[in-house]
């Protein structure tokens, strides 16, 4: 042994791959689910094209302006001919309405879900957390017409008398002050329709998560005299934090996405409107579906263009989402 | 969940007299004349239940202040079931129900009306596997307690210097007290959760198993720790290593389950359980006949 000097050691040998040679089911079983996962990819990027393709010819004739201006004007002669030279098309009211009633959404969603969750989790009675997990999971399924004409008609009124308690003791911060006594029809009252059916999608992730946490660490809260809610803080909250995040991106993505239930609530009107109480905002997909009836050949694809921003900005909404998720860090769970 | 997850490999088969020499050894050191400062704890028929599962029966045990209590016995036998309604950490399972009385300062721990954050801040507990709070720093595990329970202290620095040497790890992470707690070795973090249950100054302390995922020298510090805390306060310890209880405890009690409910067969001073238990089945598991 201590003949051997360093200096006559071999060199190292080459690192050697290491392969399997796969069994035949196996490689059948890994093309079917790799076939599952590509055509998933596949159709979203068919429709990214589509849209692409339908409205480059109006993203390239509007340029910028198409989103940092709010004209919607498809000009046609006497014949109904559109005419491009004279349409102008510009979406900035419709996408800040749009990320404004999601955010709206999302704040007053989130509380709740999380809320929510915890009782489900760590105070719920399993027979009642058995009925009430069927229940929010049911509210995921309903049709979102169905919350739309609710909201119309149950909820606008008493949203309406909350808009004005805001505007009454808030009306100092910008986003809560008036200029017109219109309260119907506004973001705000959209965002709570949005809010309710976004609740389901961030309870049921919050709650997976919290279901989660590991049970050593719980109760290691409790033997050192925690109480439930100092253990839900110290245990819970930072091991789900997360997964919440996540979550509440989910349900902003859907809320940024819906169409019908916000066509149903919100006054469309082509201009910025900060003032979540006023009733005139914007949203894309409401503004596609409100115009796609009678558009001409010309304003489809404008619309398809808006579609596409649509698309792109809920794509950009999700990537930060997944920035801030690994951001905020593993260190708690 | 259920109590028991062994580790087989420590309980090897060794001579009644070797371990009644460490155990008597162990005596020297600490005469049981120190239960002079009463009795910590004191069981009152306890039986628990798992379901319809009947898993403990009548046990009655008293447990002195200022003594190391062990409780060894086979898989299932219940000990660790028996701890965990010392503290009442025994209710966390769904379907657990227990009948009898815990006797704290001469108060029932079960009574109706009384707090159970209070008891287990009284019945400190440290568990099988370390369970440090990762997203917490070494200091701020160790004075959770203080901010689960909402207890305030004047000079927290003191507090957590104290702790962490009376869990014998102070050397070892004074320069790092704002790492996280997960960076730590097993037997660190083992004795950072022996910190932590001491922060709240309970008078009791449980442990169940607390060497089971600790290599040897670990093992030995934990110990250790042990010996240096059993004269400020009452401790029980659920081990299945049998030289691990000559070695730390004052007294030992045995449980036994034959198939049913677990029974507590023989309590004594640890160096007669191991030298002149009463009871066969004792003496048979002692000596490795079985278990």
């Amino acid at each position: 042994m201590s003949s051997v000097q360093v200096s006559e050691r071999p060199a190292l040998p080459e690192k050697r791959q290491l392969t399997t040679k796969p069994r035949f089911s196996d490689k059948v079983f890994r093309g079917v689910v790799t076939g599952g996962g590509l055509s998933s990819l596949l159709i979203l990027g068919m429709i990214f094209i589509f849209l692409l393709y339908q409205g480059f010819s109006i993203l390239h004739s509007q340029g910028l302006h198409f989103i940092t201006t709010s004209d919607w004007n498809a000009a046609v002669d006497d014949n109904n001919v559109p005419i491009p030279s004279q349409s102008h098309f510009g979406i900035a009211a419709m996408l800040i309405g749009t990320l404004v009633c999601a955010t709206i959404a999302v704040a007053i969603a989130v509380p709740i879900s999380v809320f929510t969750a915890l009782f489900l989790t760590f105070y719920a009675p399993s027979s009642v957390k058995k009925i009430m997990v069927t229940l929010v999971d049911l509210m995921a399924a309903f049709p979102s017409i169905l919350y739309g004409l609710w909201g119309f008609f149950v909820l606008m009124p008493s949203a309406v008398y909350w808009a004005k308690l805001l505007n009454k003791f808030f009306g100092w911060i910008p986003f809560f002050s008036m200029q017109a006594p219109v309260f119907d029809r506004s973001p705000f009252v959209a965002g709570v329709v949005l809010s309710i059916m976004i609740i389901p999608i961030v309870t049921s992730i919050a709650r997976e998560i919290f279901g989660q946490t590991p049970l050593d660490r719980i109760q290691a809260a409790y033997a050192l005299g925690s109480t439930r809610w100092g253990m839900i803080r110290a245990v819970a909250f930072p091991y789900a934090r997360s997964g919440i995040v996540g979550g509440a991106m989910l349900g902003l993505g859907r809320a940024m996405g819906e169409t019908v239930a916000v066509y149903t609530v919100l006054n469309i009107v082509y201009q910025i409107n900060w003032h979540v109480l006023l009733g005139a905002g914007g949203n894309v997909a409401s503004m596609i579906l409100m115009k796609f009836g009678e558009a001409t050949p010309l304003e489809i694809k404008a619309l398809m263009a808006a579609g596409l921003i649509l698309f792109l900005v809920t794509l950009i909404v999700n990537s930060l989402a997944d920035v801030i998720v690994s951001k905020s860090g593993k260190s708690g769970r | 969940m259920t109590d028991e997850s062994e580790n087989p490999e420590m309980e090897t088969h060794v001579q009644p007299s070797s371990l009644a020499g460490i155990a008597s050894a162990a005596e020297a050191k600490k005469a049981p004349g120190s239960s002079a400062l009463g009795v910590g704890l004191e069981a009152r028929n306890i039986h628990a239940w798992f379901g319809d599962k009947l898993a403990l029966r009548d046990v009655s045990l008293d447990f002195w202040a200022g003594t190391v209590t062990a409780l060894i016995g086979p898989s299932g036998c219940g000990k660790s079931t028996f701890i965990r309604t010392l503290n009442r950490m025994h209710e966390f399972i769904p379907t657990a129900a227990m009948a009898g009385e815990v006797l704290l300062n001469g108060t029932d721990i079960y009574a109706p009306g009384v707090d159970v954050t209070q008891i287990r801040l009284k019945v400190g507990m440290v568990f099988q596997k370390p369970n440090p709070f990762p997203s917490m720093t070494i200091a701020e595990n160790v004075l959770a307690g203080l901010k689960l329970a909402n207890l305030k202290v004047e000079n927290k620095d003191d507090l957590l210097q104290e702790c962490l040497e009376r869990a014998g790890l102070w050397n070892e992470v004074k320069d790092r007290l704002n790492a996280h707690g997960g960076s730590l070795s097993g037997g660190q973090q083992q004795r950072l959760c022996i910190a932590r249950s001491l922060a709240v100054r309970p008078q009791v302390l449980l442990m169940d198993e607390p060497c089971s995922a600790l290599d040897p020298g670990s093992t030995l510090k934990v110990e250790e720790t042990i010996s240096h805390l059993s004269s400020s306060m009452t401790i029980i310890i659920v081990t299945h290593n049998m030289q691990q209880a000559a070695r730390v405890s004052d007294y030992t009690a045995f449980f036994l389950s034959d198939g049913g409910p677990g029974e507590l067969v023989e309590v004594g001073h640890t160096n007669e359980i191991f030298s002149r238990p009463k009871d066969t089945r004792t003496e048979n598991y002692v000596t490795g006949r079985f278990g």
